[in-house]
């Protein structure tokens, strides 16, 4: 239970921010507030090292070739599926690697349509009448997908409306996902709200329809202990850069049978057994999965992230996550003229409205100081343009985020309320 | 507060982006264009009323930041009444400074008060913002000159 897990102490978060050098940096003449790791995350040094490490003495292309440096990079890259598996509660050969959470999406989105296509991998095949299920909440990474593959195969494409709060509309449940749902894709933490979504209950409802659930893990990995077996979805996909590894390099998990059942997104080398003129067979996964030359040294670096997670100990992650997310959002209720987006349990990040201020003009504010955040619609139009916003400001913590950090952040929205004459923040 | 923070929200722009210029229901001016900033969602619709080979009134609406609202307003302001080929030397001249990254200044003497706009060029991030509404006015124009048969009022589109 979190409520038995300590958050970070201070000499704790301390030692974190040392292995972090980029948190030295001055901002506008101010000691950088990254408060934008849900955008991407700052990498600690042992990933650089990793990487670095790897680069200087064992690189090569994994999975072909017989000479010792290209043994010694497949044997790390394997190691490096096998850690981010077991953080996630999965089988090394239920993960595949992408280039990020994006392509991990699309990949199962063209893999379903392609086996419409497929002699050998139709069974999970996505045919007109069927019914694709997605939420108003969704990143467009989640949502684009799904349209795209509704209108490849003559599918329906309906969605989980959300409430005037931005959570999921739970009444609509058993109406809108139904025996005809083949696919149910949404995101288990909002990236606009910071909200976690009610996973047990949506995962129950599709699973009872027959329906497959893909979950878009991306702000939930980094935040929340995270297991793919507990959850019960049958695909998740998260990026690495979001979980302090690199960028390039995005995870896909799917249950062995499905992933089995699937044919391949992505065709060309490295992901075939015997090639003719003709038609090709393909490897098993996650091979099958993995065409072309692999981000061998991403990889390797996401899994010197994970191991640096293990250390700190994701349940106190969380605690700390969650305790300054909940400042977060009670502060910011506060400050006069702040509309604090989403309600309920949330992970360290919040998102927010300005009375009459842009989120653009609130950015620039705090970027004077040397605190950055996020501005714009964070690639989740339909759900602002549900609760009425064009855009939002974000600010999401990490690991190495202070309770100082967002005492500071806070104080600056309020003064750019001030700046920016905010009606009730003059006084 | 920095200097260039300073520069870039002059009290003129804030006062502009509160009570803007030539903002309004666009229906009935001609030609349009819409634009949007993809990354942000602003998005503004500009429209003008020509008499003969000038720009009689140009009107706008849109939503966006202070930086976007205040470069239409004084948009407006500069544009209504000029020829199309002094809005287009205008045009250029506007984006030219936009894009020096502090190199360049808009001539007071031709700009007037969207002088205040010349802190926008330090900020990269911030250039489109400020170019919005001028990129809706070059599309605008660039319809008129595709048929110019349509410099005659005509009724608003569907």
């Amino acid at each position: 239970m979190p409520t038995a897990t300590a958050s970070l102490s201070e000499a704790e978060v301390a030692a974190i921010r040392a292995d972090f050098p980029i948190l030295g940096e001055h901002v506008n003449g101010h000691p950088l507030v990254y408060l934008d790791s849900a955008a991407t995350a700052q990498k600690p040094l042992a990933v650089l090292d990793a990487e670095r490490e790897f680069l200087l003495h064992r690189n090569a292309a994994v999975h072909r070739g017989a000479h010792t440096l290209a043994a010694e990079a497949t044997e790390e890259f394997e190691d490096a599926r096998a850690t981010v598996s077991a953080f996630i509660g999965a089988d090394a050969d239920e993960v595949v690697w992408t280039s990020n959470a994006t392509e991990a999406l699309n990949l199962v989105a063209y893999a379903l349509s392609n086996a419409a296509t497929s002699p050998r991998y139709g069974t999970l095949a996505i045919r007109p009448g069927d019914e694709l299920v997605t939420t108003e909440r969704e990143h467009h990474a989640n949502l684009i997908p799904w349209q795209q593959l509704a209108q490849r195969t003559g599918a329906t494409l309906r969605y989980l409306p959300v409430d005037d709060n931005g959570s999921l509309r739970m009444d609509a449940l058993d109406s809108v996902i139904t025996d005809r749902t083949r696919i149910l894709a949404f995101a288990h933490v909002s990236n606009v709200t910071g909200t976690v979504a009610p996973v047990a209950q949506l995962v129950a409802r599709a699973h009872a329809v027959g329906a497959l659930v893909v979950l878009d893990a991306c702000q939930a990995v980094p935040h929340l202990p995270f297991d793919v077996r507990a959850l019960g979805v049958d695909f998740a996909a998260f990026s690495g850069h979001k979980l302090y590894g690199p960028t390039g390099v995005g995870v896909l998990y799917g249950r062995r049978d499905l992933l089995a059942a699937l044919p391949p997104f992505l065709t060309g080398g490295s992901m075939i057994t015997t090639v003719t003129m003709e038609d090709a067979e393909f490897l098993p996964p996650p091979q099958r999965f993995e065409a072309g030359t692999q981000r061998v040294s991403q990889a390797i670096g996401l899994a010197a992230a994970v191991r640096y997670l293990q250390r700190v100990g994701m349940d106190r992650v969380a605690v700390h996550g969650r305790r300054l997310g909940e400042r977060l959002a009670s502060g910011l209720a506060e400050i006069p003229g702040v509309r604090v987006l989403g309600l309920g349990e949330r992970v360290g990040l919040a998102g927010f409205d300005l009375a009459g201020v842009h989120a653009h003009d609130v950015g620039q504010f705090l970027d004077d100081r040397g605190i950055a955040v996020r501005v714009g619609h964070h690639c989740a139009q339909p759900l602002h343009r549900r609760l009425g916003v064009t855009a939002s400001v974000r600010a999401s913590v990490a690991m190495h985020t202070t309770d100082d950090e967002v005492e500071q952040f806070l104080a600056a929205v309020a003064d750019a309320g001030r700046f920016f004459g905010v009606t009730g923040a003059m006084a | 507060m920095s200097s260039d923070f300073e520069a870039l929200y002059q009290q003129l722009i804030l006062d502009h982006a509160a009570d803007p210029e030539g903002r309004g229901d666009v229906a009935g001016f001609q030609p349009q264009s819409h634009q949007i900033n993809p990354t942000c969602g602003d998005e503004v619709t500009l429209g003008i009323r020509m008499d003969g080979d000038r720009i009689a009134e140009v009107r706008w609406e849109g939503q966006g930041c202070a930086i976007s609202q205040a470069s239409a307003s004084l948009l407006a302001g500069i544009i209504g009444g000029t020829s199309t080929s002094d809005a287009h030397a205008f045009i250029d001249e506007f984006r030219t400074v936009m894009r020096s990254r502090g190199q360049l200044e808009l001539s007071g003497e031709r700009f007037g008060d969207a002088v205040a706009l010349n802190g926008v060029s330090r900020y990269v991030a911030r250039v489109k913002c400020a170019m919005l509404s001028w990129v809706a006015l070059e599309q605008a124009l660039a319809q008129l000159e595709q048929a110019p048969s349509a410099s005659a009022p005509t009724a608003p589109s569907a």
